[in-house]
């Protein structure tokens, strides 16, 4: 819908959308999204929400957020203040304010200001009159208009209020200029009747409520960002996790199997993976988290590409199964998205504190090989990347993930297939002096020897094995050459992973590490500082255990060093335990992402310090 | 499925491995029996697997020449799910305790019989912790002194076979570690019925528990101490010349008294039917117990449902028929896509 009304450009925006947890926001934030992503801008998305289905209405725990930073350059992270709040109802504006820039605008459903919501969201007093000196205030009497566009519908009020989100989304398209088109063929899709044509036409209403109130003198449009010609899709963490399992399903030959017990953040990846049989992937929602892992380890025993998918807590109750694998040496990939902790801590809020009990939480020496994701598009080719790894060294491979890159979404170039990576599983098949635990000479691996194969029937299982003959065995001697196999055997997947590639220079005053889903806000940060001449440089690490082969000599390419991580140092103390650098740790531990301010901060102080 | 070459013998399903239970264990009566059984199944022995938790019982799959998985404590069921769904070609065969099927595993064992995958749970049950040296067990008697329970165990038991009736399963039976004719007429039962076959086996640990069976594995004392169930036939026990019976009215059992040339029905006594659509009446059977009835020994139920994997399998047929097969391009490329030009 073209406007008479003036068009200012801006290069970059952030918005926030804000309401109760009944009030939709986050599917309003991802039909934003889409729209924004085929308007051609770069972006970044954020959703924040209660873990509770329903918190009481108009309270503080039940508010729900979805910030989406959008750009005709090149962006990284959700952006550190939105410029733009759209608060549905008091309890939001209370838990978002604090984040919002100076001057930025607040747009409010003015009808939801009521003395009853305001108690509610722990207002003594009407806020307005003193936001509006720091804000640019704009007060939409939203239930009040979506109900008169909605009028002559047989709808409840109930019904007709749960239509104001798609009102306000309205609203915004007109104010950023976005296309409605995908959001009007979603609805179609989705929905028949009444309930089609009310939000249809709540869309259109807002938008059309944009054009015509004097509250908007003008809109703002973003031009395409220039980036990477090619195919682009959205696309999050959880769902590029999903697809990668199949992904790798097709690239090696076999489609996956996996075992799962619902959990926070990580169930989309069951619910995703659930949908595309076809591809012949079973998927096993079974009785607990030990089980979702044994299911799949008896898969793999069976000659499967086996897979569970968990977050933290379910991490810890699969820790012994994954022990088992460890000791028999089968190929199977463990997905936790990890979360904020300890205990149940805060299901639906970000963390990476997960990685030393990935390599260090079973009982006695255990070694697998650790990797993660960094954006939610590389949560598709790691999983590749895991399972041919776990295939190829005949070993258990966990990846961590976490709850920001999890639900978060980006502009994914979509992969050609032709370029992924291939490869056939092969079991063994020959019968003559068959030996289950024979290695490989260059990765150390066994033979993945599988039931149904005449003339191979063996046993495994937790007891100690004797080298070669897989026979129990308490030989002290072979006990300790085994303890040192499979450490080297994990050493050695080394030899198969990128080396470390700094964003910067090779050599300088500061390296910033960091691993998964903070590669955003440090990536932004260092290159902001980058910008304006400072002496920094970046490191990213997909593969924690092992590290790759050259990461001590970038390591010496620096005077100093600050690992950044969402944790009390865990990558911190490994590096300096490994490679005896005098690293300093920038942690945060809040069950949010780094904003980019915090870390540029921290960059500045060192490199004062330093210089 | 292929046919094992019929020279397949008792021996070829013997490893090389000592096998390791105490003189005098039934483990060995069980291993001797189910080695004995295998080549009559019919099944290819690369096709068979054992997959075991932890305990005594458990070191089961070292014995056998075939596949074998011990894995660790209680969640044997769990892999064997695994291993089953993903080849529903294979003879998976779960060897258990009853501390490790019971008491750790007791949530998987019951979601694994739920589910009525075609695998067969053997679980030995000798009422006690044998590899931890001797602490009574989930099915233990009350007031059994063990090291951990030096004043009498103050834990009600659970009866294995009330277990998996309540976990629904379609095919439970009972039987003695040292009645072979008994023992091998149960495990080809339990290979040929179409689901989950959980079968107890009394077992007597001769170390920490001996003679818990005593009374239902010596063939003296067994004709009144057991209640032989056959299929059709009226629950009769007893010497001939003090024949009893056991009548089941409003789900609960009593014993009646036999004249010796009466007819059981005519008394009353229940005729045994291993179909019953309804659990109650095996529920009913799985109540007898020492002293005051006769222990019954035999196939309770025996009913038949859809397994699990023929169930996984017809969903990814229709999935393949609906949507013909996954093309990862197409999928990479659904939805909402836009294109970048240089
Ligand atoms: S402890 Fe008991 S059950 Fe275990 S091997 Fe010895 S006799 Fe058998």
């Amino acid at each position: 819908m073209a406007t008479k009304k003036p068009i200012e450009q801006v290069e970059r925006v952030a918005i926030r959308f804000a309401g109760d947890s009944g009030d939709g926001m986050q599917l309003t934030g991802t039909k934003f999204t889409e729209s924004t992503a085929l308007a051609g801008n770069d972006l970044s998305t954020f959703p924040d929400f209660p873990a509770e289905i329903r918190a009481p209405a108009g309270s503080l725990a039940g508010v729900s957020g979805f910030q989406i930073h959008f750009a005709s350059e090149d962006i990284r992270t959700p952006a550190d203040s939105p410029d733009v709040l759209v608060a549905l109802n008091p309890a939001a504006l209370r838990a978002n304010i604090g984040d919002l820039r100076p001057n930025g605008m607040l747009i409010l459903n003015s009808d939801a200001f009521t003395t009853k919501n305001l108690g509610r969201a722990g207002y003594a007093e009407d806020p307005l009159p003193s936001l509006k000196d720091r804000f640019r205030v704009v007060e939409v009497p939203l239930t009040a208009v979506n109900r008169e566009a909605l009028k002559d519908l047989k709808l409840g009020t109930r019904e007709t209020d749960r239509c104001k989100n798609f009102f306000a989304l309205g609203l915004m398209f007109w104010l950023y200029n976005r296309p409605i088109e995908p959001t009007l063929r979603w609805l179609e899709s989705k929905f028949r009747g009444d309930v089609l044509e009310a939000n249809t036409r709540v869309v259109k209403a807002g938008m059309h409520f944009g054009e015509t109130t004097e509250l908007f003198p003008v809109s703002f449009s973003v031009p395409k960002a220039k980036i990477q010609p090619g195919t682009y899709r959205n696309i999050t963490g959880n769902t590029a996790l999903a697809w990668g399992i199949l992904g790798a399903g097709i690239q090696l030959g076999r489609p996956a199997f996996l075992g799962a017990y619902p959990i926070t953040p990580a169930s989309e990846v069951l619910h995703e993976l659930a949908r595309y049989r076809h591809f012949g992937v079973k998927t096993l929602q079974v009785e607990d988290e030990m089980a979702a892992i044994s299911v799949a380890i008896g898969a793999a025993f069976a000659g499967e590409l086996a897979v569970c998918t968990t977050s933290g807590p379910g991490l810890i109750l699969k820790q012994e199964a994954l022990g088992l694998a460890v000791m028999t040496e089968l190929p199977l990939v463990v997905v936790d998205v990890q979360r904020a902790g300890p205990s149940t801590g805060m299901p639906t809020k970000t963390e990476q504190a997960d990685l030393l009990a990935a390599l260090y939480g079973r009982n006695s020496d255990s070694p697998v090989p650790v990797l993660a994701p960094a954006t939610p598009g590389e949560c598709f080719t790691i999983m590749i990347e895991a399972f041919q790894l776990a295939v190829k060294h005949m070993t258990p491979v966990v990846v961590l993930s976490d709850g920001y890159i999890a639900n978060s979404s980006e502009p994914w170039l979509i992969p050609d297939i032709e370029s992924l990576p291939r490869g056939e599983v092969r079991h063994h098949a020959e019968g003559a002096d068959f030996q289950p635990y024979a290695r490989d000479p260059e990765t150390l691996a066994r033979p993945w020897a599988v039931p149904g194969t005449p003339g191979l029937e063996h046993r495994i299982g937790g007891l100690e094995s004797e080298e070669g003959t897989g026979n129990v065995s308490y030989s002290p001697e072979n006990h300790g050459r085994m303890v040192a196999l499979r450490a080297e055997k994990v050493a050695r997947v080394a030899h198969d992973i990128a080396p470390a590639e700094v964003n910067g220079s090779d050599r300088g005053e500061l390296l910033v590490i960091g691993w998964g889903g903070t590669h955003g806000a440090i990536t932004s940060a260092v290159n902001e500082a980058r910008a304006v001449g400072k002496d920094v440089s970046s490191l990213h690490l997909r593969h924690l255990n092992p590290f790759p082969s050259n990461l001590g000599e970038v390591l010496g390419g620096f005077r100093q060093v600050l690992v950044a991580e969402l944790n009390c140092g865990q990558l911190w103390r490994l590096l300096r335990a490994e490679y005896l650098v005098p690293a300093e740790l920038l942690s945060k531990v809040e069950g949010q992402p780094f904003k980019v301010r915090e870390i540029r901060a921290r960059i500045d102080t060192m490199l004062a310090k330093g210089s | 499925m292929a046919i094992a070459p019929a020279a397949l013998k008792s021996k070829d399903f013997v490893s090389n491995q000592d096998v390791r239970w105490c003189p005098g264990c039934g483990d060995y009566s069980i291993l001797k029996n189910i080695q004995k059984v295998m080549p009559e199944l019919g099944v290819p022995k690369e096709n068979v697997v054992f997959v075991s938790g932890i305990g005594c019982s458990s070191r089961f799959p070292y014995y056998m020449n075939t596949y074998g998985f011990h894995t660790i404590h209680g969640r044997a069921p769990a892999f064997a799910t695994g291993i089953k769904a993903s080849h529903p070609d294979l003879s998976v065969w779960v060897v258990t305790g009853d501390g490790d099927g019971l008491s750790i595993g007791g949530n998987h064992l019951l979601h694994t019989i739920r589910r009525n995958l075609d695998l067969q749970l053997l679980l030995f049950n000798n009422r006690v912790y044998g590899l931890t040296k001797g602490q009574y067990s989930p099915t233990s008697r009350t007031g059994m002194h063990s090291k951990s329970s030096p004043q009498g165990s103050i834990d009600y038991p659970i009866d294995p076979i009330s277990f998996a009736l309540g976990a629904g399963a379609t095919f439970v039976a009972r039987t003695i570690d040292v009645d072979a004719p008994h023992l091998q007429e149960i495990l080809h039962r339990a290979h040929q019925h179409p689901g989950t076959a959980f079968v107890e086996i009394l077992q007597n640990c001769v170390v920490y528990n001996d003679n818990e069976w005593l009374e239902v594995e010596d063939r003296k004392t067994r004709v009144s101490a057991a209640l032989a169930l056959h299929n059709g036939e009226p629950l009769v026990f007893g010497p001939k010349e003090a024949r009893r019976g056991i009548r089941i009215r409003d789900g609960v059992p009593s014993i009646v008294h036999l004249e010796p040339d009466e007819n059981p029905e005519s008394a009353g006594v229940a005729v045994h039917n291993e179909a019953h659509e309804s659990p109650s009446y095996a529920f009913a059977l799985a109540t007898l117990a020492r002293p005051d009835f006769p222990l019954p020994i035999g196939v309770f139920r025996a009913v038949e449902k859809p397994t699990y994997e023929s169930m996984l399998q017809a969903q990814i047929d229709d999935a393949l028929a609906a949507r013909g097969p996954g093309d990862l391009a197409a999928l990479l490329h659904s939805g909402d896509t836009w294109t970048v030009e240089s």
